[in-house]
């Protein structure tokens, strides 16, 4: 065959590639746009949630206390107002957001490594894990913290990487994991891990109310050194997350056709499994385990964004922070009495209930 | 390009392929016949570095193939696996674009030269077309022909191709061997194919490989070993060799199976009466 006769090969270069290019940028606009809406909602919300709260403080005081907070000079602050906004709901704020995108970039490096649409921190048992780890380190009396770094990250980190390990192991069948039992291994060992949780915290002669702290997850009396213990992990998870998207991607096809196209598949699955366990130690860490985020997040952004991995992780890291502020604003003030709800509570509330909603109407569709 | 030295294949101490020896050069079109597990596969996946050899060794461009790293690996060598079952809905363009993958820099952005490998690649396959559609929604012998696009756009020296036109159509099915064979004569590639479809073997393949019983029956040149006796031994069926009148290439009859299975078939039917 002459090389004349393949017509492939008479590729009008600069027309099909200014159209894949344009192609390719257009779906890079609607990301910026999404990108931008996600990020001004995200300022809104951290507004709104700290003007939020039995104390009514107003908006100026908000604005006032940040603006002092970064340096300019606003007059005299009333120390209570200070105290309230900046102390107590704006570190919260911060928090809760920063858990959410925790939690639900953990999930997306869960599914698509697993390539299981049910896992996330939670339904792997790897959030119960890193309460399990945390917990036992209070009974042992660690605690403290040096240089603003506490020990219970790394303890929840230890406890996060120890049920990945047996859920895989549980869920192994010659050599292989298996999609299918991988859930069931998740949810035998996490319930087993609350299970001790709990015994651990009656020996430690706790109120019933601290173990619902932990199992059902909680920022009540969180603050800004909470925020500093999270900082470090939630970083190292994003970075591992963000360098090797590509392969998350790739990974997608499956072990066979990654090694195929040339990713290194051991080395790199571990990799992500150890962004996704520091993420899912940073959160739980700082407040208890908190489903549904992590399972709920990224599908809802993937209807928006598409399947590619780099996309979905940043945009999965802003929605997860929207979504969980707004359900710890729901936590503390859905009870006419005062009291708080663990905000794990309100997130399966919601959570819940939408999941199923995209269940059904996914799969009737053949995809995720 | 591939040298098997005294190469034996398995799995968990069942030994599928023993004692292999070849050798395939640049540019050469080998086709691997043999009957349903008879171990094409088992030796796609060990040339494809997925299953390490239980003895001998494979070399790759004179490195042994397990030293390789993936990224260098998947430079030189191409696969295009038998069943390829995407879950996500990425678009078809995305996919042939993972292709490039082992020659994108880690943090680099798309190139223009990554993008017109793919867009040649999908050219050549004639799935253009299927750019934006997601790979979810194509039918399994456009799926096929993606996939093989992907390998394409890899660049790669050697492609391995396991039964990967199995589920296209005639015409479909010639348009890609003339364009293996395109590559294999004008560009150097060196092409492998597992397959069952003798006739295409015959038409396209300058060497054959027949596997049975997990042992190299007979290795050389299509025109020499294409023969009925040589097709009888492996396949157990009577077949004729005929050379086409217009092309010359030889191309194989089956024949009806001798009365032997009609006996079973009695013996069959005997049992099912005597269960009545």
């Amino acid at each position: 065959m002459k090389e004349s006769s393949l017509p492939a090969d008479n590729l009008n270069r600069t027309v099909d590639l200014a159209e894949a290019r344009s192609r390719h940028n257009l779906g890079a606009r609607r990301f910026a746009v999404a990108c931008l809406v996600l990020g001004l909602g995200l300022v809104a919300s951290v507004v709104l949630a700290t003007g939020i709260g039995r104390m009514d403080v107003g908006w100026g005081a908000i604005a006032a206390v940040v603006l002092s907070k970064l340096g300019f000079h606003t007059g005299a602050l009333d120390r209570t107002t200070e105290v309230v906004i900046w102390g107590i709901r704006l570190s919260r704020v911060v928090l809760s957001g920063l858990v959410g995108a925790s939690l639900a970039t953990a999930g997306v490096i869960f599914q698509g490594l697993l390539l299981n649409p049910l896992a996330d921190p939670f339904t792997l048992g790897v959030s119960t894990g890193a309460a399990f780890g945390v917990a036992l380190l209070v009974m042992l009396g660690v605690g403290g913290s040096f240089l603003g770094l506490s020990p219970l990250p790394l303890g929840a980190l230890a406890g996060a990487l120890g049920a990945m390990a047996a859920v895989m192991l549980l869920s192994r069948e010659s050599g292989r994991i298996r999609k299918e039992t991988l859930i069931l291994a998740g949810i035998v060992v996490s319930t087993f891990l609350a299970a001790l949780i709990s015994l651990i915290k009656s020996l430690d002669e706790e109120s019933l109310s601290a173990i619902v702290f932990w199992i059902m997850g909680s920022f009540s009396g969180r603050g800004w050194i909470h925020v500093g213990f999270l900082l470090p992990y939630l970083a190292a998870g994003l970075a591992l997350g963000a360098v090797y998207h590509r392969e998350l991607d790739i990974l997608a096809l499956g072990e066979e056709q990654s090694h195929h196209l040339g990713v290194a598949v051991a080395a790199v699955r571990l990799k992500l499994l150890l962004g996704a366990s520091l993420l899912t130690a940073g959160a739980v860490s700082v407040s208890g385990v908190i489903g549904f985020v992590g399972l709920v997040v990224p599908h809802l952004v993937r209807v928006l964004a598409g399947p590619s991995h780099g996309r979905l992780l940043a945009l999965s890291a802003a929605a997860g922070a929207l979504i969980l502020i707004w359900a710890d604003v729901l936590a503390r003030t859905l009870l006419a009495s005062g009291q708080e709800l663990p905000v794990g509570v309100v997130s399966a509330l919601l959570g819940g209930p939408f999941f199923f909603y995209l269940l059904k109407s996914r799969r009737s569709r053949g995809m995720w | 390009m591939i040298r098997v030295e005294a190469l034996d294949l398995g799995y968990e101490g069942r030994l599928v392929l023993t004692g292999l020896n070849f050798q395939v050069d640049r540019g050469e079109f080998l086709g691997i016949l043999g009957p349903n597990g008879s171990g094409k596969s088992t030796l796609l996946h060990a040339l494809s570095g997925l299953l390490p050899p239980k003895k001998g060794r494979i070399i790759v461009k004179s490195e042994p193939l397990g030293g390789l790293p993936s990224r260098l690996r998947a430079q030189i060598l191409a696969v295009v696996p038998q069943s390829t079952d995407v879950r996500f809905p990425f678009s078809c363009l995305e996919i042939v674009l993972m292709g490039r993958y082992p020659h994108r820099r880690r943090l680099g952005t798309l190139t223009d030269a990554d993008l017109v490998w793919a867009l040649k690649s999908m050219r050549r396959t004639t799935t253009a077309h299927l750019k934006e559609r997601p790979i979810i929604e194509v039918s399994g012998g456009e799926g096929q022909r993606v996939v093989i696009a992907r390998a394409l756009a890899q660049d790669p020296e050697i492609l391995l191709l396991d039964e990967a036109t199995s589920s296209l159509d005639v015409r479909k099915k010639l348009e890609i061997f003339e364009l293996l064979k395109f590559m294999s004569e004008t560009r150097g590639l060196t092409v492998l194919c597992a397959m069952h479809d003798l006739n295409l073997a015959a038409l396209y393949c300058r060497r054959l490989m027949f596997i049975k019983h997990g042992r190299v029956v007979v290795d050389g040149p299509t025109d020499q070993v294409f023969t009925p006796a040589i097709l009888r031994e492996v396949y157990e069926t009577p077949m004729e060799v005929v050379r086409h009148p217009g092309h010359q290439r030889p191309y194989a009859v089956m024949l009806p199976l001798s009365p032997g299975t009609r006996e079973d078939e009695a013996a069959m039917e005997a049992l099912e009466a005597a269960q009545s």
